[in-house]
């Protein structure tokens, strides 16, 4: 029998059972096999007892997707097998406690192939080897679990060694042995079955074995952290919120940068806190999700009247209100481009897979900073939460930008005290919109900083010329911004140049549809990808060119209304033919787009609803 | 641990109040208690021997909002109810310059409760001044949160069935490390009460009693300056703790007993029943400040301020690297 070049693996369990490590220990021992990994998450908002449970999508090429089909589903428990056998493909394989689980009880295929491990039985025999009581050993079972399914992939246990030395390190480190001898029987139960030899989707072992320590298996909110640290981000206020809440404490536990991660007590503080902030010449940014993205509008509007290089992540989740709090879900960006009162720019983006998330983050800073506007990143939950095996980011490009300060005003004597109190026209009416800022500190650069309409001193007024002036001043930064941000990090079209279809779509939906991309080549079909990045300024003119000359176009998002179908008909009058949304909660598969594909180019279906997943 | 050590970015500047006025003439009433809170500040500054350049002077939303346009140093008009959010970022993120911040009662007791209470307990090295005349002046006269119950000032048109909260012992309680109270038109009780706040290591607070003329007429200038009768005849309303012989300040923080001690008697003297209103110094002392609490936690901050700390070269590289923060992550 041919062994396979992917696969896809489940394990479930309640909440707070160690699904999480489970996962990213079998993950770990994928990828020091040498395979390409992406892991999705799902969970309740709940701390402990419902059901959860993570899928690791394992291939000998790099991944940035989840497939629906489950091949192996690992479970230590009783209830994974009755919410998830159904998914497992014929031939695959279901690994569970014979004392908890009845398999000819569950809604499965005959097919499937039964591996029923006594972990009890295993344990106690770990605890008679190690001379400890059994009950002190419960926590192995995962590691079982785990175990089992790596032999049934006829992957070496030396990979599972590694990755247990990797995931327990320093206190921690002693923890490797006893789960290593737990995984060990765990194999030497494996070989006993039969059905081991034979079994259909046995992992080819990884001919193009990448370099040890030149790859990351993390997720979309550690990638963000670590582009705000790049950045030079020194100070990140936040309300503890899902899914936001895991960048800062990844942040928080990286004090050795000197960034201050400052829990306030709200939403609108940890606003305004950043405002304060950024101000003073700091690099500075807050994060949240939906319900604290809707308190932030005002401290928004604040930044953008006084032109303060605030930076905002928006964690994007289910809404409207609490709404799913712990689901994947593009719902912010109308609110996000529209979002505080009155007009003023903004700058709007989103990044679409880990890369990006390093890499927005990183510019985030640069894009506030130079064109003075606050900076809204939304975020997916779906790439927060997803783990994923990416090369070390490269970084070699990337360059920082601090904008148009100004740190010594000329003609000033700073010996003399009446020249250093001297007013500065910090907001100057310049061509571009941008006016040079000074920072508290710098002698004879003071001016005064309002959320009503000013002067270029900050002086309030209300005369209609200066109003007319500033908000015009202010709205040429959003010309100039989009004349100077590289088009790429706006919107990219991926696939062929000439297409029978293009696909629209922004956010963590990149991933699944280029990855769909290379099944549709595979099928002769020639489909190509515009990925929307930046939103506000909105790229008018590149955007209306590429949809001009699209043959046929649809749209994807996860998403109730196709807020990015609405905002291109707002900005570019251009309505997007075929529509496809979903709104679930969970995320897009590879599955899906393919189906969308065939429901749009065969079928002529003008929206299309999608519900792959639980 | 508490550094006792004054930081303030004084020099000789021979500068004079008057010369701590903007281009902007205020716009508030004849009489209003503003006047005197804004003369105050520009005359502590001056005093202080304060760089104006190093002071970031952030104010709320209202009439007392506006002092900030007024006072020749970097003002900043925050949003309603949120200056506190504004002056603690600035100060935790740049440390380097001092920052006062000053708002209404409605502002800061009010939409900004939640901002009060909780800038207690961080300690971060400000002052806040709270301007109090009992009333929304800017939206005509409603009642703010130290209007008593069942007053009723002209611009109610029902008498307040809401009680008043008592923001000395709330800021004692919500752990303030300084906590004083005066009068906007006792001049040099209130710059001198300002002096000592900015002198305080640690969060500092001033509620600052002031008429409001137009829409306060309980309490217009005339009543702060009346006599009032007692059992010892007639006294001026004004009185002050130093003269009562009350000390608020903790000599010794580590103290437990006497720390204790001091806070609930601070707390009763907040509210000791009068028709005077006391001014001085209610509470004071010295704890470790947030930046002191930072040091004392992240090495990395011990030398520098956030701000301070470098991320890129002369030609704009990057120069942070990433090994401890992929660590846990490379595979």
């Amino acid at each position: 029998m041919s062994r396979k070049t992917e696969t896809s693996w489940m394990i479930g369990g309640p909440q707070g059972s160690g699904v999480d490590s489970s996962a990213t220990l079998f993950a770990r021992a994928m990828a020091a096999a040498g395979y390409w990994v992406y892991g999705k998450r799902e969970y309740h908002s709940n701390i402990k007892g419902k059901h959860s449970y993570f899928q690791v999508r394992v291939n000998h090429e790099f991944v940035r997707s989840h497939i629906d089909p489950v091949h192996v589903l690992a479970t230590f428990e009783d209830s994974t097998a009755d919410i998830h056998a159904h998914e497992i493909v014929p031939n695959g394989a279901l690994i569970y406690d014979p004392g908890l689980t009845k398999p000819e009880t569950l809604e499965m295929d005959a097919s499937v192939k039964l591996f029923p491990l006594e972990y009890e039985e295993i344990i106690r025999e770990l605890a008679d080897e190690m001379n400890k009581p059994a009950a002190k050993l419960g926590i192995v079972k995962n590691t079982i679990a785990v175990a089992a399914g790596c032999a049934l992939y006829g992957v070496e246990l030396d990979a599972v060694k590694k990755a247990l030395e990797g995931m327990f390190t320093g206190k921690k480190a002693k923890l490797v042995d006893v789960n290593y001898r737990a995984a060990k029987k765990a194999y030497e139960v494996m070989a006993k079955f039969e059905g081991l030899n034979d079994f259909e989707f046995t992992m080819a072992p990884q001919t193009k074995m990448p370099e040890e320590g030149t790859r990351l298996l993390m997720n979309g909110a550690a990638a963000c952290g670590i582009g705000k640290l790049k950045a030079g981000c020194r100070f990140q206020t936040y309300y503890s919120i899902t899914p936001a809440v895991d960048e800062c404490i990844y942040l928080e536990g990286h004090s050795e940068y000197g960034i201050v991660v400052y829990q306030a007590e709200d939403e609108i503080a940890s606003v305004n806190m950043a405002n304060g902030a950024a101000i003073t010449g700091a690099r500075v940014a807050t994060a949240t999700s939906g319900p604290g993205f809707c308190l932030k509008a005002e401290g928004i509007g604040w930044a953008g009247m006084n032109e303060a290089p605030t930076v905002i992540f928006n964690y994007q989740r289910g809404g409207p209100s609490t709404g799913l709090p712990t689901r994947n879900e593009q719902g912010d960006l109308l609110f996000a481009v529209n979002i505080g009162h009155g007009d003023f720019p903004k700058i709007v983006m989103a990044p679409g897979d880990m890369e990006e998330c390093f890499e927005d983050s990183f510019n985030c800073f640069n894009f506030a900073e130079r064109y003075q506007t606050p900076v809204i990143v939304l975020v997916d939950k779906a790439l927060a939460n997803s783990t994923q095996t990416i090369n070390i980011f490269p970084q070699e490009h990337l360059r920082v930008d601090r904008g148009e300060v100004v740190h010594k005003v000329e003609g000033i004597d700073e010996s003399d005290p009446l020249q250093c109190i001297e007013k500065f026209p910090r907001f100057k009416v310049t061509e571009s919109g941008i006016s040079p800022r000074t920072l508290v500190g710098t002698p004879g650069g003071l001016h005064f900083l309002t959320g009503d309409e000013h002067t270029e001193h900050g002086f309030i007024t209300e005369v209609p010329a200066i109003r007319m002036e500033m908000m015009e001043k202010r709205a040429r930064k959003s010309v100039t911004a989009l004349r100077e941000i590289p088009e790429h990090l706006q919107y990219k079209l991926y696939g062929p140049e000439e297409a029978d279809l293009t696909i629209i779509g922004w956010g963590s939906s990149k991933g699944v549809i280029i990855d769909a991309l290379d099944r549709l080549k595979e099928q002769g079909m020639a489909v190509n990808y515009l990925h929307m990045r930046l939103f506000a300024p909105f790229p008018v003119e590149g955007i209306t060119n590429i949809l001009n000359k699209a043959k046929k176009k649809v749209i994807i998002e996860s998403n109730f209304s196709n807020q990015l179908a609405k905002l291109i008909r707002m900005e570019t009058g251009l309505d997007i033919e075929y529509k496809a949304v979903k709104y679930t909660g969970r995320p897009l598969s590879q599955c899906e787009i393919l189906d969308t594909v065939e429901r749009v180019m065969v079928k002529d279906e003008r929206k299309v609803v999608l519900s792959n997943g639980h | 641990m508490v550094t006792k050590e004054r930081t303030l970015p004084t020099m000789d500047t021979k500068l004079k109040a008057f010369n701590l006025k903007s281009d902007r003439n205020p716009d508030w009433c004849a009489g209003c208690g503003d006047f005197g809170i804004l003369n105050a500040i520009q005359q502590a500054v001056v005093e202080l021997q304060l760089a104006p350049w190093k002071v970031q002077f952030f104010t709320g939303i209202g009439c007392s909002g506006k002092t900030s346009q007024f006072a020749q140093m970097y003002g900043i008009h925050t949003l309603h109810g949120r200056v506190l959010p504004f002056a603690l970022g600035a100060k935790i993120a740049n440390p380097h310059n001092v920052v006062l911040a000053a708002g209404g009662d409605g502002d800061g007791y009010g939409i900004g409760g939640g901002h009060f209470l909780h800038a207690g307990r961080r300690n971060v090295d400000i002052t806040y001044i709270v301007y109090n005349n009992e009333v929304y002046g800017l939206t005509k006269g409603q009642a703010s949160p130290t209007l008593e119950v069942g007053e009723q000032p002209k611009s109610l048109p029902l008498p307040h069935i809401s009680q008043a909260i008592n923001p000395l012992a709330l800021a004692i309680a919500s752990g303030y490390t300084y906590v004083a109270r005066s009068y906007s038109f006792d001049a040099k009780h209130l710059k001198k009460t300002i002096i000592e706040a900015m002198n305080h290591r640690g969060v500092s607070f001033i509620d600052v009693h002031q008429p409001c003329p137009t829409y306060n007429d309980l309490h217009p200038k005339e009543y702060y300056t009346e006599k009032v009768s007692s059992g010892d005849g007639e006294l001026p309303r004004i009185q002050y703790l130093e003269d009562q012989g009350y000390s608020g300040v903790v000599e010794d923080a580590s103290n437990k007993d006497e720390y204790n001690a001091k806070r609930t008697a601070a707390i009763a003297k907040a509210y000791e029943a009068s028709d005077r209103v006391v001014l001085g110094t209610y509470w004071k002392v010295d704890l470790p400040t947030y930046s002191d609490r930072l040091k004392d936690n992240f090495p990395t901050l011990r030398e520098h301020a956030p701000i301070d700390i470098p991320f890129h070269d002369d030609e704009m590289r990057p120069t942070t690297d990433l090994a401890s923060a992929y660590a846990e992550f490379l595979i």
